[in-house]
């Protein structure tokens, strides 16, 4: 018997490559004939293009040609964003290409472009938009209005009035929902607590920006890009050309790093998609660190409010939120998640949830690890401590008596959870920390350092399902696992094919993964997003996996004699139950299927794949013995993994620095499938949340719309130095019952948890004193320590 | 014309091998010249085409420029080109100059001081996000200073010795530099001159586009160092919002001669607080005489803070120098 690979540590099959430096990232592609794109950008947060003069440029010796905006099937208009704009909405936003043999000239060649702009009015926070009189981001508006078209929303000033400086105004909201009545939960409740919060948006940094090189063959766009996923890329691709996704190939086998802003593409793809076509030469445009940080996309920040009423029990009877959404130029979702997530962790007995989604002039946002779900869990977490204390209830114990249990339930919808063992894997956190003993040294002073003890619950949904699977035995005997999803480099590509793997009884050196090339036959994958991956795609390589039990089963039978139930399936073999001799290996088992074709070598396919998949198939027809099936398992609910961390630290009271001294993390999220590769995503998730509350930041000048955190230096996304060496992490490991591995996904919800942690032990150290935002720069802290004027304002943003 | 970043505009590149042939091409080449030690300050303006020299004089090949060795009356002298690491490990500055060691080994990251040099460190220019983005302010020949109005963002910047510019001094090593008196040895095709560490970093007021008072022309070659005082008690601390790869919000550097659990003599140095590492003479003479306690630190914080102005944004300047000031006393060792 081959041993079962799920749950045991492997090294999956890019990792050698990753290390040695083998591993080929799109700008690491050439092509017979390539040259080089660069970027002209905006130099103003919103304007409008008179007049272009390319003269000097296109008499420029090596400049081949110039992209713009007009020319791309995807044009920028209302909500819409093209890759070029004569109507840049921040700055930064790229407005036209020049292509030319190599960068250097390319870049001479856009400096010696003339613009002619004109400046449009430009807002940067959302609630000055909010005025009455106040700018719009767009000519069109300052909100979504659905369907692409804008509206707009003003409030009275009145309303500015009656909020005063220091709580958040709150005029008519553009969302609304709520559960049950909020006027009783604060009736019933023995505890309220309300704190105006905020929030920072955030850049993505990803090590690889998005350089992304294309080039045409016999009509067919190749094109090498950054991406999360790879089958659900290739239409995106399309799009952006103007072409159907067949005549794509999208090629991603490794990913620098996504985090949610590479999910599906991006816009750019579309300059050296068309800008290759248009010269008749390979397209490489190689972004840089200095246009990530524009064009790379950012988390959306919160200027928040919240009131939360609780019993003498700890038990939460309201909780009202208020959440004005700073969506960049196109929009963002998270403000619609965030109230979804805050219920996940309190369940609360009454909430209103309100909430306006304002358009501003600053890079454009996109879903970045737990979108929505990581601010509102830093944003309430503290919340819920200064209850604690109040209420003179432990930390702990008011999350667990709030937490959902198995009958919890999800959103204003109040759907069921799938499984939830979140009181498990608190209790598991607690004793891993060991927070009995530590909580007894919240406070203590040692010289100029005080000692916090913090913790944050993060849940975030972690599931999908109704995806498909494709195996592919041939005749050297090996399974091939056909990998749609991206290689985004959390190992799903490797842990996913486990299922596979097991259900044959087949052990892991004879499974070879088919991955990040479009041309290479992929199934339909989910968008690798919404940590849906390791749990849609165990279910999917699951069902795989007995569909293509069931085929060696039926070949061997036909081939051998007897019944399918005859036989058995181990170690690369079909054979007679109690008779391994009388059977076949994997290599004969795909001579024969190809040999015998229809449904055995991917003639027949069952009716219910996705066309993405049944092209694939054919694809693959006759190359061995084929299996294909739809993840049609059922459900059942919301699929949600929760992460606690646990946070001790040290605040040196005469400077304002804060030094993390021991974390420890536990997770509820299913059958662990890789234990190796589950604490390295829950460290990195937790130390990526650590990273906004401790110091990220995203400064503008407010006068001229003009972002200066363009570099890693001036953004400072954490470093390794800034958390423990030797975090420490635990796993519930409880099956989920809904879903046949019991896996659910773990990219998200690590970062509210390290995010909340962190607040949550500061202000401990503070003795319990809520600065409510974040980052919670050493400027901050030590103002406030000092009774010193607060260096920005409460609602001040991006600073 | 547009804006064109992170792309090196091409350079004419001279190697000299001599410190006579260095000089001899920067004066040749004068303001178009530009002299590379170890890159990292220059690259991020080339990369930015805000500078944008003609011809670029890389000092790698320099030896004489480079590496440590004893210099006269017991000091040590340091060659520019030495590497931050090397500063940092050099078992002569660790036993003998710890103050430098600490400041130089808490320079950026570790990659950074395997290639930034210690005559960079001392060089460098400012770190002002709005001049480093290329706007027109004085420092950069215009007639406005955009980091000073009601709404810039202005956390990092000056709260004392502005005039026009605010901008501060980035360097770790320079405050070390002056707390251990040391001398800063300028090559030019005229022969050497000394500076004082003190009097080569100048202030606006002197020069708005200078940080120090090296002219096109002038190479900075070695730092001398004198023999410490016997027994002597040193502090450094770099206050900085990430442990890695950041620039100091406020950093102190501390020297005192104790006798007899008195202070005889002290050099006491900020950094990051003006565009220029201050020396606190006014806190030095009034602590001499004095026990490096809490008390001692308290008010020589209060001395050190007087007269700071503060900008929008950058009043907890005032409360972290005060205590800043108030540890490199009460904690140094």
């Amino acid at each position: 018997m081959a041993e079962n690979v799920i749950g045991t540590d492997i090294s999956p099959p890019d990792l050698r490559a990753k290390i040695t430096g083998r591993a080929r990232y799109a700008e690491d592609f050439r092509a017979e004939g390539m040259v080089f794109a660069k970027l002209l950008l905006s130099p103003m947060p919103h304007a409008r293009v008179r007049s272009v003069d390319t003269s000097a440029a296109e008499a420029m010796e090596g400049v081949l040609g110039i992209l713009r905006a007009d020319e791309l099937p995807v044009q920028s208009e209302g909500l819409r964003e093209g890759a070029l704009t004569d109507e840049p909405k921040y700055e930064g936003e790229p407005v036209l290409a020049v292509a030319a043999v190599d960068e250097t000239t390319a870049a001479a060649a856009v400096e010696a472009i003339r613009v002619d702009f004109e400046q449009l009015p430009f807002v940067l926070d959302p609630l000055e938009s909010l005025r009455e009189g106040g700018p719009d981001a767009h000519v069109g508006g300052n909100i979504s209005a659905g369907r692409g078209e804008f509206g707009s929303l003003k409030w009275p000033a009145s309303v500015f009035e009656e909020a005063g400086a220091d709580k958040l105004p709150m005029g008519e909201a553009a969302a609304e929902w709520t559960i049950g009545d909020i006027e009783t939960g604060f009736d019933e409740a023995d505890v309220v607590v309300e704190e105006t919060i905020v929030h920072q948006s955030v850049t993505h940094h990803p090590m690889e920006p998005r350089s992304c090189m294309a080039y045409w063959q016999n009509g067919k766009l190749f094109l090498h890009g950054s991406t999360q996923s790879t089958e659900r890329t290739r239409g995106g691709v399309a799009g952006l050309a103007g072409v159907e996704p067949e005549d794509v190939v999208f090629i991603g086998e490794y990913c620098g790093g996504g985090f949610g802003s590479k999910i599906s593409g991006s816009p750019i793809m579309a300059v050296p998609a068309v800008l290759s076509r248009k010269i008749g030469r390979p397209v490489m445009l190689r972004i840089t660190r200095y246009e990530e940080n524009y064009i790379g996309r950012a988390r959306a920040g919160f200027q928040g409010w919240a009131k939360m009423g609780f019993r003498a029990d700890g038990r939460m009877t309201a909780l009202d939120l208020y959440l004005v959404q700073d969506s960049g130029p196109f929009g963002a979702s998270d403000l619609f998640t965030a109230g979804t997530v805050a219920t996940a962790s309190y369940q609360p007995e009454n909430m209103r949830f309100r909430g306006a989604a304002i358009l501003t002039n600053t890079p454009p946002r996109s879903a970045q690890r737990a979108p929505g779900g990581a601010q509102i869990v830093a944003m309430l977490e503290p919340l819920v401590d200064k209850a604690a204390r109040e209420l003179d209830v432990d930390r702990l114990e008011i999350r667990k008596i709030n937490a959902p249990g198995h009958d919890g339930w999800l959103g204003a919808r109040q759907t069921p959870f799938t499984s939830a063992y979140v009181r498990e894997a608190l209790d598991l956190g607690g004793e891993l920390f060991n927070w009995e003993e530590k909580k007894q040294l919240s406070g203590q002073r040692n010289g100029t350092k005080v000692t916090g003890v913090g913790m944050g619950l993060s849940p975030f949904t972690a599931g999908s399902a109704g995806r498909d699977g494709l195996l592919v035995i041939r005749p050297d005997g090996k399974l091939y696992v056909h990998q749609g999803i991206g290689n985004l480099g959390t190992h799903s590509i490797a842990d996913t094919a486990r299922p596979a793997a097991d259900v044959l009884d087949l052990s892991w050196d004879q499974v070879v993964i088919v991955w990040g090339d479009t041309s290479k036959h992929l199934p339909f994958s989910t968008v690798q997003a919404g940590s849906q991956t390791t749990h849609a795609h165990t279910r999917a390589n699951h069902a795989a996996g007995t569909a293509m039990l069931g085929l060696l089963q039926e070949l061997a039978a036909r081939e051998l004699g007897g019944s399918p139930t005859d036989y058995r399936v181990a170690d690369g073999r079909v054979f007679r139950a109690g008779n391994r001799a009388a059977g076949m290996n994997f290599a004969e088992a795909a001579r024969r299927a190809i040999a015998t074709g229809g449904k055995f070598s991917g003639g027949v396919v069952p009716e219910d794949l996705n066309d993405a998949t049944k092209a694939a198939v054919a694809g693959l027809a006759g190359e061995g013995l084929i299996a294909a099936a739809r993840d049609n398992y059922s459900r059942g609910g919301s699929v949600y993994t929760w992460v606690a961390t646990f946070a001790q630290i040290e605040l040196d009271v005469e400077t304002g620095e804060v030094e993390i001294i021991d974390l420890a993390s536990t997770t509820d999220c299913g059958t662990v499938m890789h234990p190796r590769s589950l604490a390295a995503q829950t460290n990195g998730g937790v130390f990526q949340g650590i990273g906004m509350a401790k110091g990220q930041r995203w400064v503008f000048d407010p006068k001229w719309g003009i972002p200066f955190t363009k570099r890693f230096y001036t953004a400072r996304p954490p470093g390794i130095l800034d958390v423990p060496l030797s975090p420490r992490f635990a796993a519930v490991d409880e099956p989920d019952p809904r879903t046949p591995v019991g896996a659910k996904g773990i990219g998200e919800p690590p970062v509210g948890a390290g995010e909340a942690a962190y607040v949550c032990a500061v202000a401990d150290a503070m003795g319990g004193l809520c600065l409510c935002r974040t980052p919670l720069t050493a400027d901050m802290i030590l103002a406030e320590l000092e009774g010193r004027p607060r260096p920005y304002g409460l609602l001040e943003t991006h600073v | 014309m547009a804006v064109m970043r992170d792309m090196i505009p091409p350079f004419e590149l001279y190697q000299p091998t001599e410190v006579d042939d260095a000089v001899r091409l920067m004066r040749q080449h004068g303001d178009k010249g530009w002299v590379l030690a170890g890159g990292l300050d220059t690259f991020d303006w080339f990369k930015d085409r805000i500078k944008r020299p003609e011809a670029v004089i890389d000092l790698v090949g320099v030896e004489e420029l480079r590496g440590i060795s004893d210099g006269a009356d017991g000091g040590l002298d340091i060659g520019a080109m030495t590497s931050l690491t090397d500063v940092a490990e050099n078992a002569d500055v660790m036993n003998r100059y710890p103050l430098l060691a600490e400041a130089a080994g808490l320079v950026a990251t570790p990659q950074i001081r395997n290639q930034g040099t210690l005559g960079g460190n001392i060089v460098q220019d400012t770190r002002c996000w709005y001049y480093r983005s290329g706007w027109p302010c004085y420092r950069a020949g215009g007639n406005v200073c955009y980091a000073a109005t009601s709404q810039s963002m202005n956390r990092e910047h000056c709260i004392m010795g502005a005039s026009r510019c605010v901008a501060v001094s980035p360097s770790d090593t320079a405050p070390a530099l002056v707390a251990l008196d040391a001398e800063m040895v300028v090559a030019s095709t005229s022969g050497e001159r000394t500076w004082a560490a003190a009097d080569f970093f100048i202030g606006p007021d002197i020069d708005i586009e200078r940080m120090t008072v090296l002219k096109p022309g002038d190479l900075l070659a070695r730092i001398v160092l004198p023999a410490p005082w016997e027994g002597a008690r040193w502090y450094f601390e770099k206050v900085r919002d990430r442990k890695a790869w950041d620039f100091s919000l406020v950093s102190v550097a501390s020297s005192l001669r104790v006798e007899a659990g008195m202070i005889q003599d002290a050099r006491i140095v900020v950094n990051s607080v003006a565009p220029y590492p201050v020396r606190l003479r006014a806190v030095e003479s009034a602590i001499r005489g004095r026990a490096p306690s809490e008390e001692t630190g308290q008010m020589a914080g209060e001395i050190a803070v007087e007269g700071a102005r503060t900008l929008r944004h950058n009043d907890y300047k005032v409360a972290l120098m005060r205590n800043l000031v108030k540890r490199s006393i009460r904690d140094a060792a």
